[in-house]
């Protein structure tokens, strides 16, 4: 019984029946399905995270971002500045307490690579409803190459708590068909 | 599998019977083997591994 | 100190009880209680909150009442019980003295007043950093030194398990080897030690950075520290909860392993590699490399999700054939209709087994897929896992087993059993739904830890779609019925603990009585080979394995679907 020591001292050399042997072997085989899923949907798929991180100090991430900023900015919402940065360009984002900082308008079917880095809190980049989340971290630069496929006005909603203003934190991102 | 319940053959730890116990069995009857082993793998695997890809990343270019 | 010792011989299962040890187990197993009855109302309080029709607390209670829950039941409920599980595995189902009942005492305290003193720093404001306190987010001192009180009281209580070991081996108070729940909870000791050894590594140094004494916390290198204490905790929970079920289903039905080795080999699994899980909130992390991600969320190449599914069998399967044994032979199910379910004790263990396999355990390997955790990560679907896994799974379990600690180890019958009847039902189904419904919120998008999913205070906005807000209101409505039926186990217990008739000096009705004493049982009922006949439980597996893959491949899918990134 579970309770108690096993009756046979040598439990060890007790034979598992062919049923409980059969699961175990076919439980087994999953698991290097998927592991070897994750594997290979890096070399086919279409959706993993980058690699690419620098330590980066927040104000010259604030300083590269800014620069961007002054260089593609179109048009201004509530205060902020929207940018729309030629296709296969750095693209910055800043994350910080309670906004996203600035605006980005990006061409569809264009890949950008996206830098993303916080000011002082972790922040959550989840953009919706693609439904895609990214953790950002303060003193991290995180570069990832994106490629939006659908045209429209997305929200980037921050999932990661930080602060009592954390409810706050979402901007739109725009994407327009090629003009 | 006879040793179990027949008469006259109840186990003594210590003497030349320790030395039929499968190899596994001792493995799990060792509680502090399991415990180093327990320790150590993720202590490794996870936290010693994590921490060295953390210590390498590279400043970023300005 | 040996010979001070007294012990008791329990009427129903002849096994020798340490005094000493049944009031540690009652002591932890109350304060357990105590924090799960606070815990609860927090949690009832922020399901009521997200439901924004309701909307109950203003923004900073809600993160406030969100941290403290977080402590008061993933810490303190779970590990308080976690320490009685531990002295009952050791000193009761050995025969043995525990080791030190002295510094188990000191142990109880020290957590007692950890405890006390974060949820009371918690609730003076300045400390709603969530349970995870993730850096620069900056508690008050105490909150950390709370914890790291709490964790030595807890690792000091496994010490006391294993001293016990080691006595009970000198002593030669058991014949071989530990019994299989001893080995389970064994592994859950194990992990322990490594899960407050790492909260040990992380929190100290944090506590001394609240204090200004240290300037920079990293906050990736704080993250991953952490959830080697945070998420081990949780392989805690699996291991001991494994042992419950073990344990329940020999002592209710006399059921025995189909294998010791199988089961034995899953136990063992998890100590070798259950621990490495902690990656799973690392996943969309910048920083770590996949390599990394990939070994480490698979707990390499899932070893212990092996373990796992070995029980997925070995459990019901164990009861299953118990149940032949007694008869009900008749047909696939009939082990099952004709199973005790009026018996809180077995319905809940029965419950939280299937909704812990289905909910927890499939939707836990998704999310910890690494490219999949792109579409989940930090959005309720996260809660709405481990609410499975650690509320279907654990807690109901440790409240299954209760309803037989009180008359068995409390020796109190208990008070309402009417009512204790219909609680692990009431429970179950509100966390069921808790669970899945903030995974379906998850699915579209909807982020955890969020005061306000209509964004009403911010210049811009985004709106969710309409199934989100009701997914919100049925988790609230859940969250109301889960609240109830644990409301009518705190009630329960404490009054019969505390008012209960004491239990009458006869055995108690179970199946079979647990003799450690007399004669070992024939040795043919042993083993699995030759004669297993478990056609149910195959059936059950199957359906599990298949939905299983299903709902794995069909997320994929999903992922594939987003835009592209590299
Ligand atoms: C009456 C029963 C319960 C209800 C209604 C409930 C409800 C909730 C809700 C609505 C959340 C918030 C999700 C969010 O906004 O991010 C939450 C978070 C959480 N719950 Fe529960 N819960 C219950 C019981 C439990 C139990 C028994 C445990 C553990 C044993 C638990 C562990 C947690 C944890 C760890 C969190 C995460 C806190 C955080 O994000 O910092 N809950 N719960
Ligand atoms: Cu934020
Ligand atoms: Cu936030």
């Amino acid at each position: 019984m579970a309770v108690t020591p096993p009756a046979n001292r040598l439990w060890w050399n007790e034979p598992i029946h062919i049923v409980e042997l059969g699961w175990i072997v076919i439980a087994f085989i999953w698991g290097l399905v998927m592991f070897f899923t994750m594997v290979y949907w890096h070399s086919i798929g279409e959706q993993n995270l980058a690699n690419e991180t620098y330590k980066v100090v927040p104000q010259s991430f604030a300083a590269k971002a800014e620069a961007m900023t002054e260089k593609y900015t179109v048009r201004d919402e509530v205060g902020i500045p929207v940018v729309r940065p030629p296709p296969g360009s750095d693209v910055y984002l800043i994350a910080r307490i309670w906004s996203w900082w600035p605006i980005l308008e990006l061409e569809k079917d264009q890949s950008y690579r996206l830098h993303l880095s916080a000011m002082e809190y972790s922040h959550g980049f989840s953009l919706q409803p693609v439904n895609i989340n990214i953790q950002i971290q303060p003193g991290y630069e995180h570069v990832l190459t994106i490629t939006p496929n659908q045209s429209g006005k997305f929200g980037i909603v921050c999932n990661e708590f930080c602060g009592f203003g954390h409810h706050t934190m979402v901007s739109p991102l725009y994407v327009v068909d090629r003009s | 599998m006879s040793e179990g319940g027949t008469p006259g053959t109840r186990q003594t730890s210590g003497g030349p019977e320790k030395e039929r116990i499968p190899f596994w069995q001792r493995v799990c009857d060792n509680h502090f083997l399991l415990l180093f082993i327990g320790v150590t793998m993720p202590t490794v695997l996870y936290i010693l591994w994590g921490v060295m890809e953390l210590v390498g990343i590279p400043v970023a270019p300005q | 100190m040996a010979a001070t010792t007294q012990f008791r011989t329990c009427p129903t299962t002849g096994l020798k009880i340490d005094l000493a040890a049944q009031s540690l187990i009652k002591a932890n197993a109350v304060a357990a209680v105590v924090f799960l009855a606070i815990g609860g109302l927090f949690g009832l309080s922020i399901a009521l909150t997200r439901w924004p029709e309701i909307h109950l607390l203003p923004v900073d209670w809600f993160y406030m009442a969100l941290t403290a829950h977080g402590l008061d039941v993933l810490l303190c409920w779970i590990i308080f019980f976690e320490v009685a599980v531990l002295y009952f595995a050791s000193a009761v189902l050995l025969n043995c003295r525990l080791a030190a009942p002295r510094t188990a005492w000191v142990a109880f305290v020290l957590m007692v007043v950890g405890a006390a003193l974060t949820n009371v720093t918690v609730l003076q404001g300045e400390s709603s950093v969530m349970f995870t306190s993730y850096t620069p987010l900056r508690a008050a001192p105490n909150f950390y030194l709370g914890l790291i009180i709490f964790a030595v009281g807890a690792l000091v209580a496994c010490g006391n398990f294993f001293g016990t070991l080691v006595i009970a081996k000198e002593e030669r108070t058991y014949e071989g080897s530990v019994p299989l729940v001893t080995f389970g909870a064994l592994t859950a000791a194990i992990i322990a030690v490594f899960t407050l050894a790492s909260g040990a590594v992380i929190l100290i140094p944090t506590w001394l950075w609240s204090l200004g004494y240290i300037n920079h916390i990293d906050p990736v290198m704080y993250k991953l520290v952490w959830w080697a204490m945070g998420h081990s905790s949780q392989q805690i929970n699996v291991s001991a909860h494994v042992a419950v079920w073990y344990a329940v289903a020999a002592i209710l039905l006399g059921a025995k392993p189909l294998s010791e080795k199988a089961s034995r080999l899953a136990f063992l699994l998890y100590i070798f590699f259950l621990q490495l899980a902690s990656a799973h909130h690392l996943l969309v992390e910048p920083g770590i490399s996949s390599e990394w991600k990939i070994f480490n969320t698979s707990y390499a190449m899932y070893l212990a999700v092996l373990g796992s599914m070995i029980h997925a069998l070995t459990v019901p399967g164990t009861i299953e054939a118990a149940q032949r044994k007694l008869g009900f032979n008749k047909g696939m199910f009939e082990w099952l209709r004709k199973a005790p379910w009026g018996n809180p004790a077995f319905s809940g263990v029965f419950l939280s087994l299937v909704m812990f396999g289905f909910l927890g355990g499939i939707s836990g390997v998704v999310l910890g897929t690494e490219q999949i955790n792109l579409i989940m990560h930090n959005t309720l679907y996260v809660p709405g896992h481990f609410h499975a896994t650690v509320v279907t799974g654990t807690t109901l379990t440790f409240m299954a087993v209760t309803y037989l600690i009180l008359p068995l180890i409390l020796q109190r019958d208990v008070m309402f059993p009417r009512m204790a009847q219909w609680q692990p039902y009431v429970f179950g189904l509100g966390a069921a739904g808790i669970s899945l419904f903030m995974m379906g919120a998850g699915t579209l998008g909807v982020p955890r830890r969020h005061w306000d999913v209509t964004f009403a205070d911010s210049p811009f906005g985004f709106e969710f779609p309409s199934a989100a807000f009701m997914m919100l209101a049925l988790n609230g409505l859940s969250a109301i019925l889960a609240a109830t039926g644990g409301l009518m186990y705190v009630v329960n217990v404490v009054a019969s603990v505390f008012f209960g008739k004491k239990t009458a000096d006869k055995p108690m009705k179970v199946a079979v009585p647990v003799s450690t004493s007399g004669q070992p049982a024939a040795v043919g009922a042993y083993g699995s080979a030759g004669s297993l006949n478990i056609p149910g439980t195959i059936t059950l597996v199957t359906i599990f394995f298949v939905s299983f893959v299903l709902y794995y491949y069909v997320n994929w899918k999903y992922l594939a679907e987003v835009w592209p990134l590299r």
